[in-house]
């Protein structure tokens, strides 16, 4: 690992202003994704600025029936808080399927949007990869595309974001709270927070130099049942092939593209009055087969139709 | 850097290169090789400890984030004298063959109990909102990242339910 200075500050403005002013920076939040990283020498910060110590893991109602979720809490106190599992079941199945009970006791809300891709041209530095080195060229396009994606490609990367958490969120029409350089706070959707890859695979996020997820914001509830399905190579522990977010008559899409992937023509589908099975494909008709990885395609639109039809008949999980 | 780190009850003054994980301090500098480093990913969970009473992967933690945290290595959870009822457990039911794996499956079966005593839900919980009950499904589910390259999965389940069933 690359040699680099640490700091620990106390206070929001403080993280903020140290990131910001100092090139090569980084916040270190529950660390599970980037000191794997640095390890790699994928990651190479020459300054960590570790944000555990700063007062966001509160989580709160808000007054219109929402849960404000600060940006620290993590992922095991967020699956197990009592309002997430009665009013937003779909966050706690989501996050339960990520990771191992260790990963989660130290993964955190802000940190889990913001971890890379596990696309293994990515992890391996022997290989070009434009999200790591970009320019170099992207080895999946006609290699290992078994996990790449099927939506919002580019010709320069068909990596996935990795995260369950996402999807739930993505789904349920959350928003996240930041503090920018200069102090300022903003919201943005959770979906406006990933880019897709087109031809900057290595800027994934709409963040600013500096700019710290201080909390995510769910809106209350919609009326429906809520389920999260996800597809993977063993029972535990291991990242998805794809999975798939309902909530109400709201879906998401995981492990499918750059960013948590709505599924917006599903949606208006299931406006107009479609069954589970056409709703479920009027989005994957949209979707691309890269070689290894059109069996996806498939999956996809049946788990789709399933959880449909299983939120609908208000089965559990 | 300056870091102090209460480890099995004893405080611990270190002075560390910001590089070093909360494993090879306590490997490397407080000679405590119980933990143990097996992938050094956070994929294998042979390096599990408890900070604050929580487990995590302590390969996967910087030491210097843990300024003035609470430590628990396998050699604070018990030894040859004072066996925790998890080692005995182990014992008993013959959860281990080479052993490599066995410190940290059995930090990680205590935080684990915690957890299910706390009422965390996981992947294997039918119900949410309802009380969890330790099955077995529930015991490998929530113990998936801990691996045993001798596979004594079986009898490490059987040495939890044990031990989950003189706490319930």
């Amino acid at each position: 690992m690359r040699p680099f200075t640490y700091e620990r500050p106390t206070d929001v403005a403080a993280a903020v202003k140290a990131v910001a002013a100092t090139p090569g920076a980084k916040f270190l939040a529950g660390g599970t994704n980037l000191l794997d990283l640095m390890k790699l020498d994928i990651e190479q910060p020459t300054h960590l600025v570790d944000v555990n110590r700063l007062p966001l893991a509160g989580m709160e109602d808000t007054s219109d029936g929402g849960l404000r979720i600060g940006s620290m809490v993590t992922n095991s106190h967020l699956a197990a808080d009592a309002r997430v599992r009665s009013r937003y079941s779909v966050l706690t199945q989501a996050i339960v399927s990520g990771g191992s009970g260790q990963l989660r006791n130290k993964a955190t809300a802000g940190g889990n949007l913001l971890q890379r891709t596990r696309c293994a041209y990515f992890y391996d530095p022997s290989k070009p990869c434009n999200k790591r080195l970009p320019g170099s060229g992207c080895s999946a396009l006609d290699g290992l595309n078994r996990n790449s994606a099927i939506f919002g490609a580019s010709e320069a990367c068909i990596a996935t974001h990795p995260s369950d958490m996402a999807v739930a969120l993505t789904a349920l029409g959350a928003s996240l709270e930041t503090m920018t350089a200069d102090g300022a706070t903003r919201t943005l959707a959770v979906a406006d927070l990933h880019r897709l890859p087109g031809d900057t695979p290595h800027i994934e996020t709409t963040l600013a130099a500096g700019e710290l997820i201080t909390a995510v914001v769910l809106p209350p509830a919609p009326a429906g049942g809520q389920v999260y399905r996800k597809a993977r190579d063993r029972a535990s522990y291991a990242g998805g092939l794809a999975s798939v977010a309902v909530v109400g008559s709201q879906v998401a899409f995981g492990a499918v593209a750059h960013k948590p992937w709505r599924a917006e023509k599903t949606e208006a589908a299931l406006a107009s009055g479609a069954g589970a099975v056409e709703a479920a494909h009027a989005e994957l008709a949209g979707a691309q087969d890269n070689g290894k990885n059109g069996f996806k395609i498939a999956l996809v639109a049946r788990m789709t139709a399933d959880a449909l039809a299983q939120a609908r008949e208000g089965r559990g999980a | 850097m300056k870091t102090t780190i209460t480890v099995n009850g004893q405080a611990r003054s270190l002075d560390l290169d910001t590089r070093t994980s909360l494993l090879d301090a306590l490997r490397e500098h407080l000679n405590l090789k119980g933990s143990k480093k097996g992938c050094d990913h956070g994929q294998c969970g042979a390096c599990t400890v408890l900070v604050n009473g929580v487990r995590i992967n302590s390969c996967l933690s910087l030491a210097v984030m843990h300024d003035g945290d609470e430590v628990t290595t396998i050699e604070g959870i018990g030894g040859e004298e004072n066996l925790h009822p998890m080692q005995q457990a182990f014992l008993e039911q013959d959860a281990f063959q080479c052993g490599y794996c066995t410190p940290g499956q059995i930090c990680s079966a205590v935080g684990m109990l915690k957890e299910a005593a706390e009422n965390w839900p996981s992947q294997a919980s039918e119900d949410l909102t309802g009380a969890i009950a330790l099955t077995d499904a529930e015991i490998r589910e929530r113990m998936s990242g801990n691996i045993c390259r001798c596979s004594a999965y079986p009898q490490i389940i059987a040495a939890i339910r044990d031990v989950a069933g003189e706490v319930a």
